[in-house]
């Protein structure tokens, strides 16, 4: 019998970054805005394939790619080659895909890297193999599960735009370091304003799991952050149980079936693709020169890391606080935009890390997502202190702030303001204590001191969370 | 007066600027031509006929404009062969597999030569997918050499090769991947201009060797060829490998060959190189000489590994660049009841490529799979660098190299296409030039004991086209071998 502390996995990520601020694809003048677009009419004869066309590089694409290889520390290589990478598939247009590799003379825009990122209280750190620029191909959709989808669609407005894949080492241990890891590269791509990764399938992946003395296992077609935790939890215990049971794990790889949460083999070692890489002749070899490695290092703008320390200084907000803000650009962004018209920092972060989270948490929305402003978190703040409602009916503000309703016509409209008409309360104090006689008795007799909150949170129960707090413990004390 | 077939397209152009004949009497002249001929020569696979007239009159119109001057071309008819794509023509390749595909644009050499003033009259039959040195291997059946009707024009660009010789249009483009345009040019008397690479924009041209190949024009003169190629030549957005240097004015010529320093590599005169190839060649050597020219021996030790070396390159980048061939998105496709992609991709490249695509197709691949990628592909290209070098070397201390070709003249039909051995053997003198990147130009220089057309190679440095069409220009004028037409078409 193994024991569950033997099972050491390692896990390294092949992260596929879609650059989605550039504005055309890799190697043609089609627009790289394909999302909801009428399937195959995003194309032109050069991403299409069709015999005699030529690529030509897009110049924003390799700077963008420098941008992130710098900003993970990577190495800009002086010289760098496009390679072919050959094999037959629906999605591709030419059966190649141009991209780079790192062996056979091969040289890709960056070597090596790394990223730290926290993990509980320590921090850890992730180092890269390489980064390289490559097409993306057009996507297949089934319908339903891939297993038993009768047909495959082919649309090919994705064929042709600008991929950045950060390859990793097999340096992460568990599907939860995987989705911190992907966070804060998530945010880094961000903040350098080179992809939107809210966009659907703008960050994929594809993962290496192997346990200490067994073959490795890849999983391919990851669409997105969230899908890379599912898979990898699914891929460990699957490896897990064979081993338990004492069977032999197979060195293949498997394709993440998002809609069944499976993964199933899709080829084993003995029938792996060779790639057949050879350099692309209908590219020239692209010489980076060191100034111009420096013109980009001008181009960084503030990352991730040095704005959570601006934070602390700044806004006088704690690092936990500043780190969970930092994770997201759009939050950070809102963060920022909030503090400007309310003085408070402390109280801004507490409401976005809180409510305005948990809410966005439950929906899987990212702040810009929803039609949440600055200015309406700001006028809630403000109510709350000059005392107009109560923090609890700020609560109640949220999801209606995030389908873009202001707090004031809200509070307008369905009448919640703070009740501070004493004798109103009291008519309420009573009604509390009568249905509630014997735990008022235990009170009096000194029996039980914490009902008292008891009988406050009744009274907000049938105020809906109008009534001042202060007033109702006024009133309960006085009828005490 | 001369018959119009009989001008060379310098002097028709020169007709049509000075309204001695019309774009649409040029062009019934030409499509009757090609009426009257195709029926023994088969060097097209598509024939503009309607369009082709509708753009005469257009040019007529044009002519009558004060602009007429600045199209260069106004109302000359062009064949083009079938790899180079022509928007809204058929462009398949002589291939089965691209049955039916109609290109949506042109190749960026087919749009400079029509916004000159070119129209299409047709497209010319080519060895599929320009693999090969005979145009026997095209779906459309073999094309014959106007010369001697049992014989192959050459290849791959053999119709364009023989609609030239033939009269059948005064110009045509082909592509030289090994040779495709200098063979046709010499089996078949005419003349034919491999650009230096990166000369000419391949946007356009369907890829079968991407670092080796160049759309190459071909006509009954080099004067012919540098009027085209002034217009073909230079810088192409659209293509990364073309090269950024000034076009020159190719057709002015060379003031005089006083002087100039030819080299005679020995490698080329190999010994299988028949007396009768051999004996015009030194004769026009002789010319030069009378021009003042100079003569000195060089040596090119490592072209003997240039056949192995071209080959291994060549398919694997075919091996490559025809796997979009899959009859998903265009061309033919064989469907297969219940079967899965690549059931699909299987039958219909099975069926839609010929016995010799397959061939170089299956070669490439394995060249390129893991653990032979270094012993094959990384060896040749290293080989490639060292017969460059070589030949870098020896035009240090010439100004051209002249030699034969190829080492015979054309062959019967049907003889060499099931040697696929012996049929490589042809490229013995061509491929080394594509492999070193220069320019060279066949010329016709006579003709064999059997009365078939020999054509001599003058091969120059990087970028020196004006000199190398200079000199065939000079011996063209002394020589006037373009004005023996062949017997068919005379």
């Amino acid at each position: 019998m193994v024991n569950d502390e033997e099972f050491e996995v390692v896990i390294g990520l092949e992260v596929h970054v879609q650059m989605t601020k550039l504005h055309t694809k890799m190697f043609c003048s089609c627009t790289s805005d394909y999302r909801g677009k009428e399937p195959n009419t995003v194309t032109c004869a050069i991403c299409l394939g069709l015999p005699g066309t030529l690529p030509v590089l897009n110049k924003r694409a390799v700077e963008f790619a420098m941008l992130l290889g710098l900003a993970l520390k990577s190495e800009i290589q002086p010289n760098m080659f496009f390679f072919r990478k050959n094999y037959y598939y629906p999605d591709m247009t030419k059966n190649f895909q141009i991209s780079q590799y790192d062996k056979a003379g091969g040289v890709p825009i960056c070597v090596g890297g790394e990223l730290t990122f926290n993990l509980g209280n320590e921090k850890k750190t992730v180092h890269f193999r390489r980064l390289h620029l490559e097409e993306d191909p057009g996507r297949l959709q089934y319908d339903g599960s891939i297993t038993t989808s009768p047909f495959v669609y082919v649309d090919y407005n994705r064929n042709g735009s600008t991929l950045v894949e950060c390859v990793t080492e097999p340096e992460l241990t568990s599907p939860e370091e995987a989705r911190i890891f992907l966070k804060k590269l998530r945010s880094i791509i961000e903040h350098l304003g080179i992809a939107d990764l809210s966009l659907e399938g703008s960050m994929r992946c594809d993962a290496n799991i192997s346990y200490k003395g067994h073959a490795r296992v890849e999983v391919k077609n990851i669409s997105s952050m969230k899908e890379v935790e599912r898979a990898l939890n699914f891929e460990m215990m699957r490896q897990k149980q064979k081993i338990k049971s004492g069977q032999d794990i197979v060195q293949e790889t498997r394709h993440w079936d998002e809609v069944r949460r499976v993964t199933i083999s899709l080829r084993t070692k003995e029938t792996e693709k060779d790639y057949r890489y050879f350099p692309e002749p209908d590219l020239v070899p692209i010489t980076i020169a060191a100034d111009e490695i420096e013109r980009v290092e001008g181009l960084m703008p503030e990352l991730p890391d040095a704005r959570v320390q601006r934070f602390i200084t700044q806004y006088e907000i704690p690092a936990y606080d500043a780190e969970v803000l930092v994770d997201s650009k759009a939050m950070a962004d809102f963060y920022e935009a909030a503090v400007q018209q309310y003085d408070d920092p402390k109280d801004v972060s507490n409401w976005l890390m809180g409510d305005v989270s948990r809410r966005l948490n439950e929906d899987n929305l990212d702040i810009n997502e929803t039609k949440l402003t600055p200015e309406a978190i700001v006028q809630m703040l403000q109510m709350i202190k000059n005392g107009e409602i109560t923090g609890k009916i700020g609560k109640t503000l949220v999801i209606p702030m995030l389908d873009g309703v202001m707090p004031a016509d809200y509070v307008k409209e369905q009448n919640v303001k703070r009740i501070d008409d004493e004798d109103l309360l009291r008519e309420v104090c009573d009604e509390v204590f009568t249905e509630n006689a014997s735990i008022v008795e235990d009170i009096k007799n000194g029996k039980n001191p914490r009902a008292f909150e008891f009988l406050v949170g009744q009274i907000m129960k049938k105020t809906k969370g109008q009534a001042d707090p202060e007033l109702a413990r006024k009133c309960i004390k006085d009828l005490l | 007066m001369a018959n119009l077939y009989e001008c060379t397209a310098t002097e028709l152009v020169d007709k049509l600027q000075t309204g001695e004949t019309t774009p649409t009497e040029l062009m019934a002249h030409y499509l009757e031509r090609i009426e009257n001929l195709e029926p023994q020569i088969h060097a097209l696979t598509f024939v503009n006929k309607e369009a082709a007239m509708e753009a005469a009159k257009k040019a007529e119109k044009a002519m009558k404009k004060a602009t007429a001057k600045k199209y260069k071309l106004l109302g000359l008819p062009l064949i083009v062969k079938d790899c180079i794509s022509t928007d809204g023509l058929p462009t398949t390749c002589g291939s089965k597999i691209l049955e039916g595909y109609i290109p949506p644009f042109d190749a960026t050499v087919v749009s400079r030569l029509r916004e000159a003033g070119a129209i299409i009259i047709g497209k010319s039959n080519m060895d599929e997918f320009a693999m090969g040195s005979s145009t026997e291997r095209s779906c459309y059946g073999p094309t014959m050499n106007p010369w001697d009707l049992n014989k192959v024009p050459g290849g791959s660009s053999g119709g364009s090769g023989a609609a030239i010789a033939a009269r059948e249009a005064p110009v045509a483009l082909g592509s030289d991947t090994g040779g495709s345009i200098r063979c046709p040019a010499a089996y078949c008397g005419v003349s034919g201009i491999k650009p230096t690479y990166g000369r000419v924009s391949r946007y356009g041209l369907v890829a079968y060797a991407n670092s080796l190949e160049q759309i190459s024009p071909i006509a009954q003169t080099a004067r012919d060829c540098a009027m085209m190629l002034e217009i073909m030549a230079g810088k192409d957005p659209l293509d990364s490998t073309s090269v950024d240097v000034s076009v020159d004015a190719y057709s002015d010529g060379l003031e005089s060959l006083q002087g100039l320093k030819i080299g005679i590599p020995t490698e080329f005169f190999v010994e299988g190189l028949k007396d009768d190839v051999r004996k015009p060649i030194d004769a026009a050597i002789d010319v030069l000489r009378d021009f003042g020219a100079t003569t000195m021996s060089v040596s090119l030790p490592s072209i003997k590994y240039s056949l192995p070396v071209y080959y291994l390159i060549a398919m694997c980048e075919a091996s490559s660049n025809l796997a979009r061939f899959d009859g998903l998105r265009y061309g033919k496709r064989v469907d297969v009841p219940k079967g899965n992609f690549d059931a699909v991709y299987s039958k219909t490249r099975q069926e839609g490529f010929g016995p010799e695509v397959r061939r170089r197709i299956i070669l490439g691949t394995y060249a390129l799979s893991a653990g032979y990628y270094d012993m094959y592909y990384v060896k040749a290209l290293k080989a490639r660098t060292l017969i460059q070098d070589e030949f870098k070397e020896a035009l240090s201390y010439v100004d051209v190299m002249i030699g034969p070709t190829m080492p015979t003249t054309a062959f019967d039909i049907g003889t060499k296409v099931d040697d696929p051995l012996t049929m490589y053997l042809e490229d013995i003198l061509t491929v080394p030039i594509n492999l070193a990147g220069i320019p060279s130009l066949s010329v016709p220089v006579g003709f064999d004991d059997g009365g078939m057309p020999v054509g001599m190679q003058i091969m120059g440095n990087f970028f020196k086209e004006a000199q190398v069409l200079g000199i065939g220009m000079a011996l063209e004028d002394k020589l006037q071998l373009y004005k023996k037409l062949p017997p068919v078409g005379a």
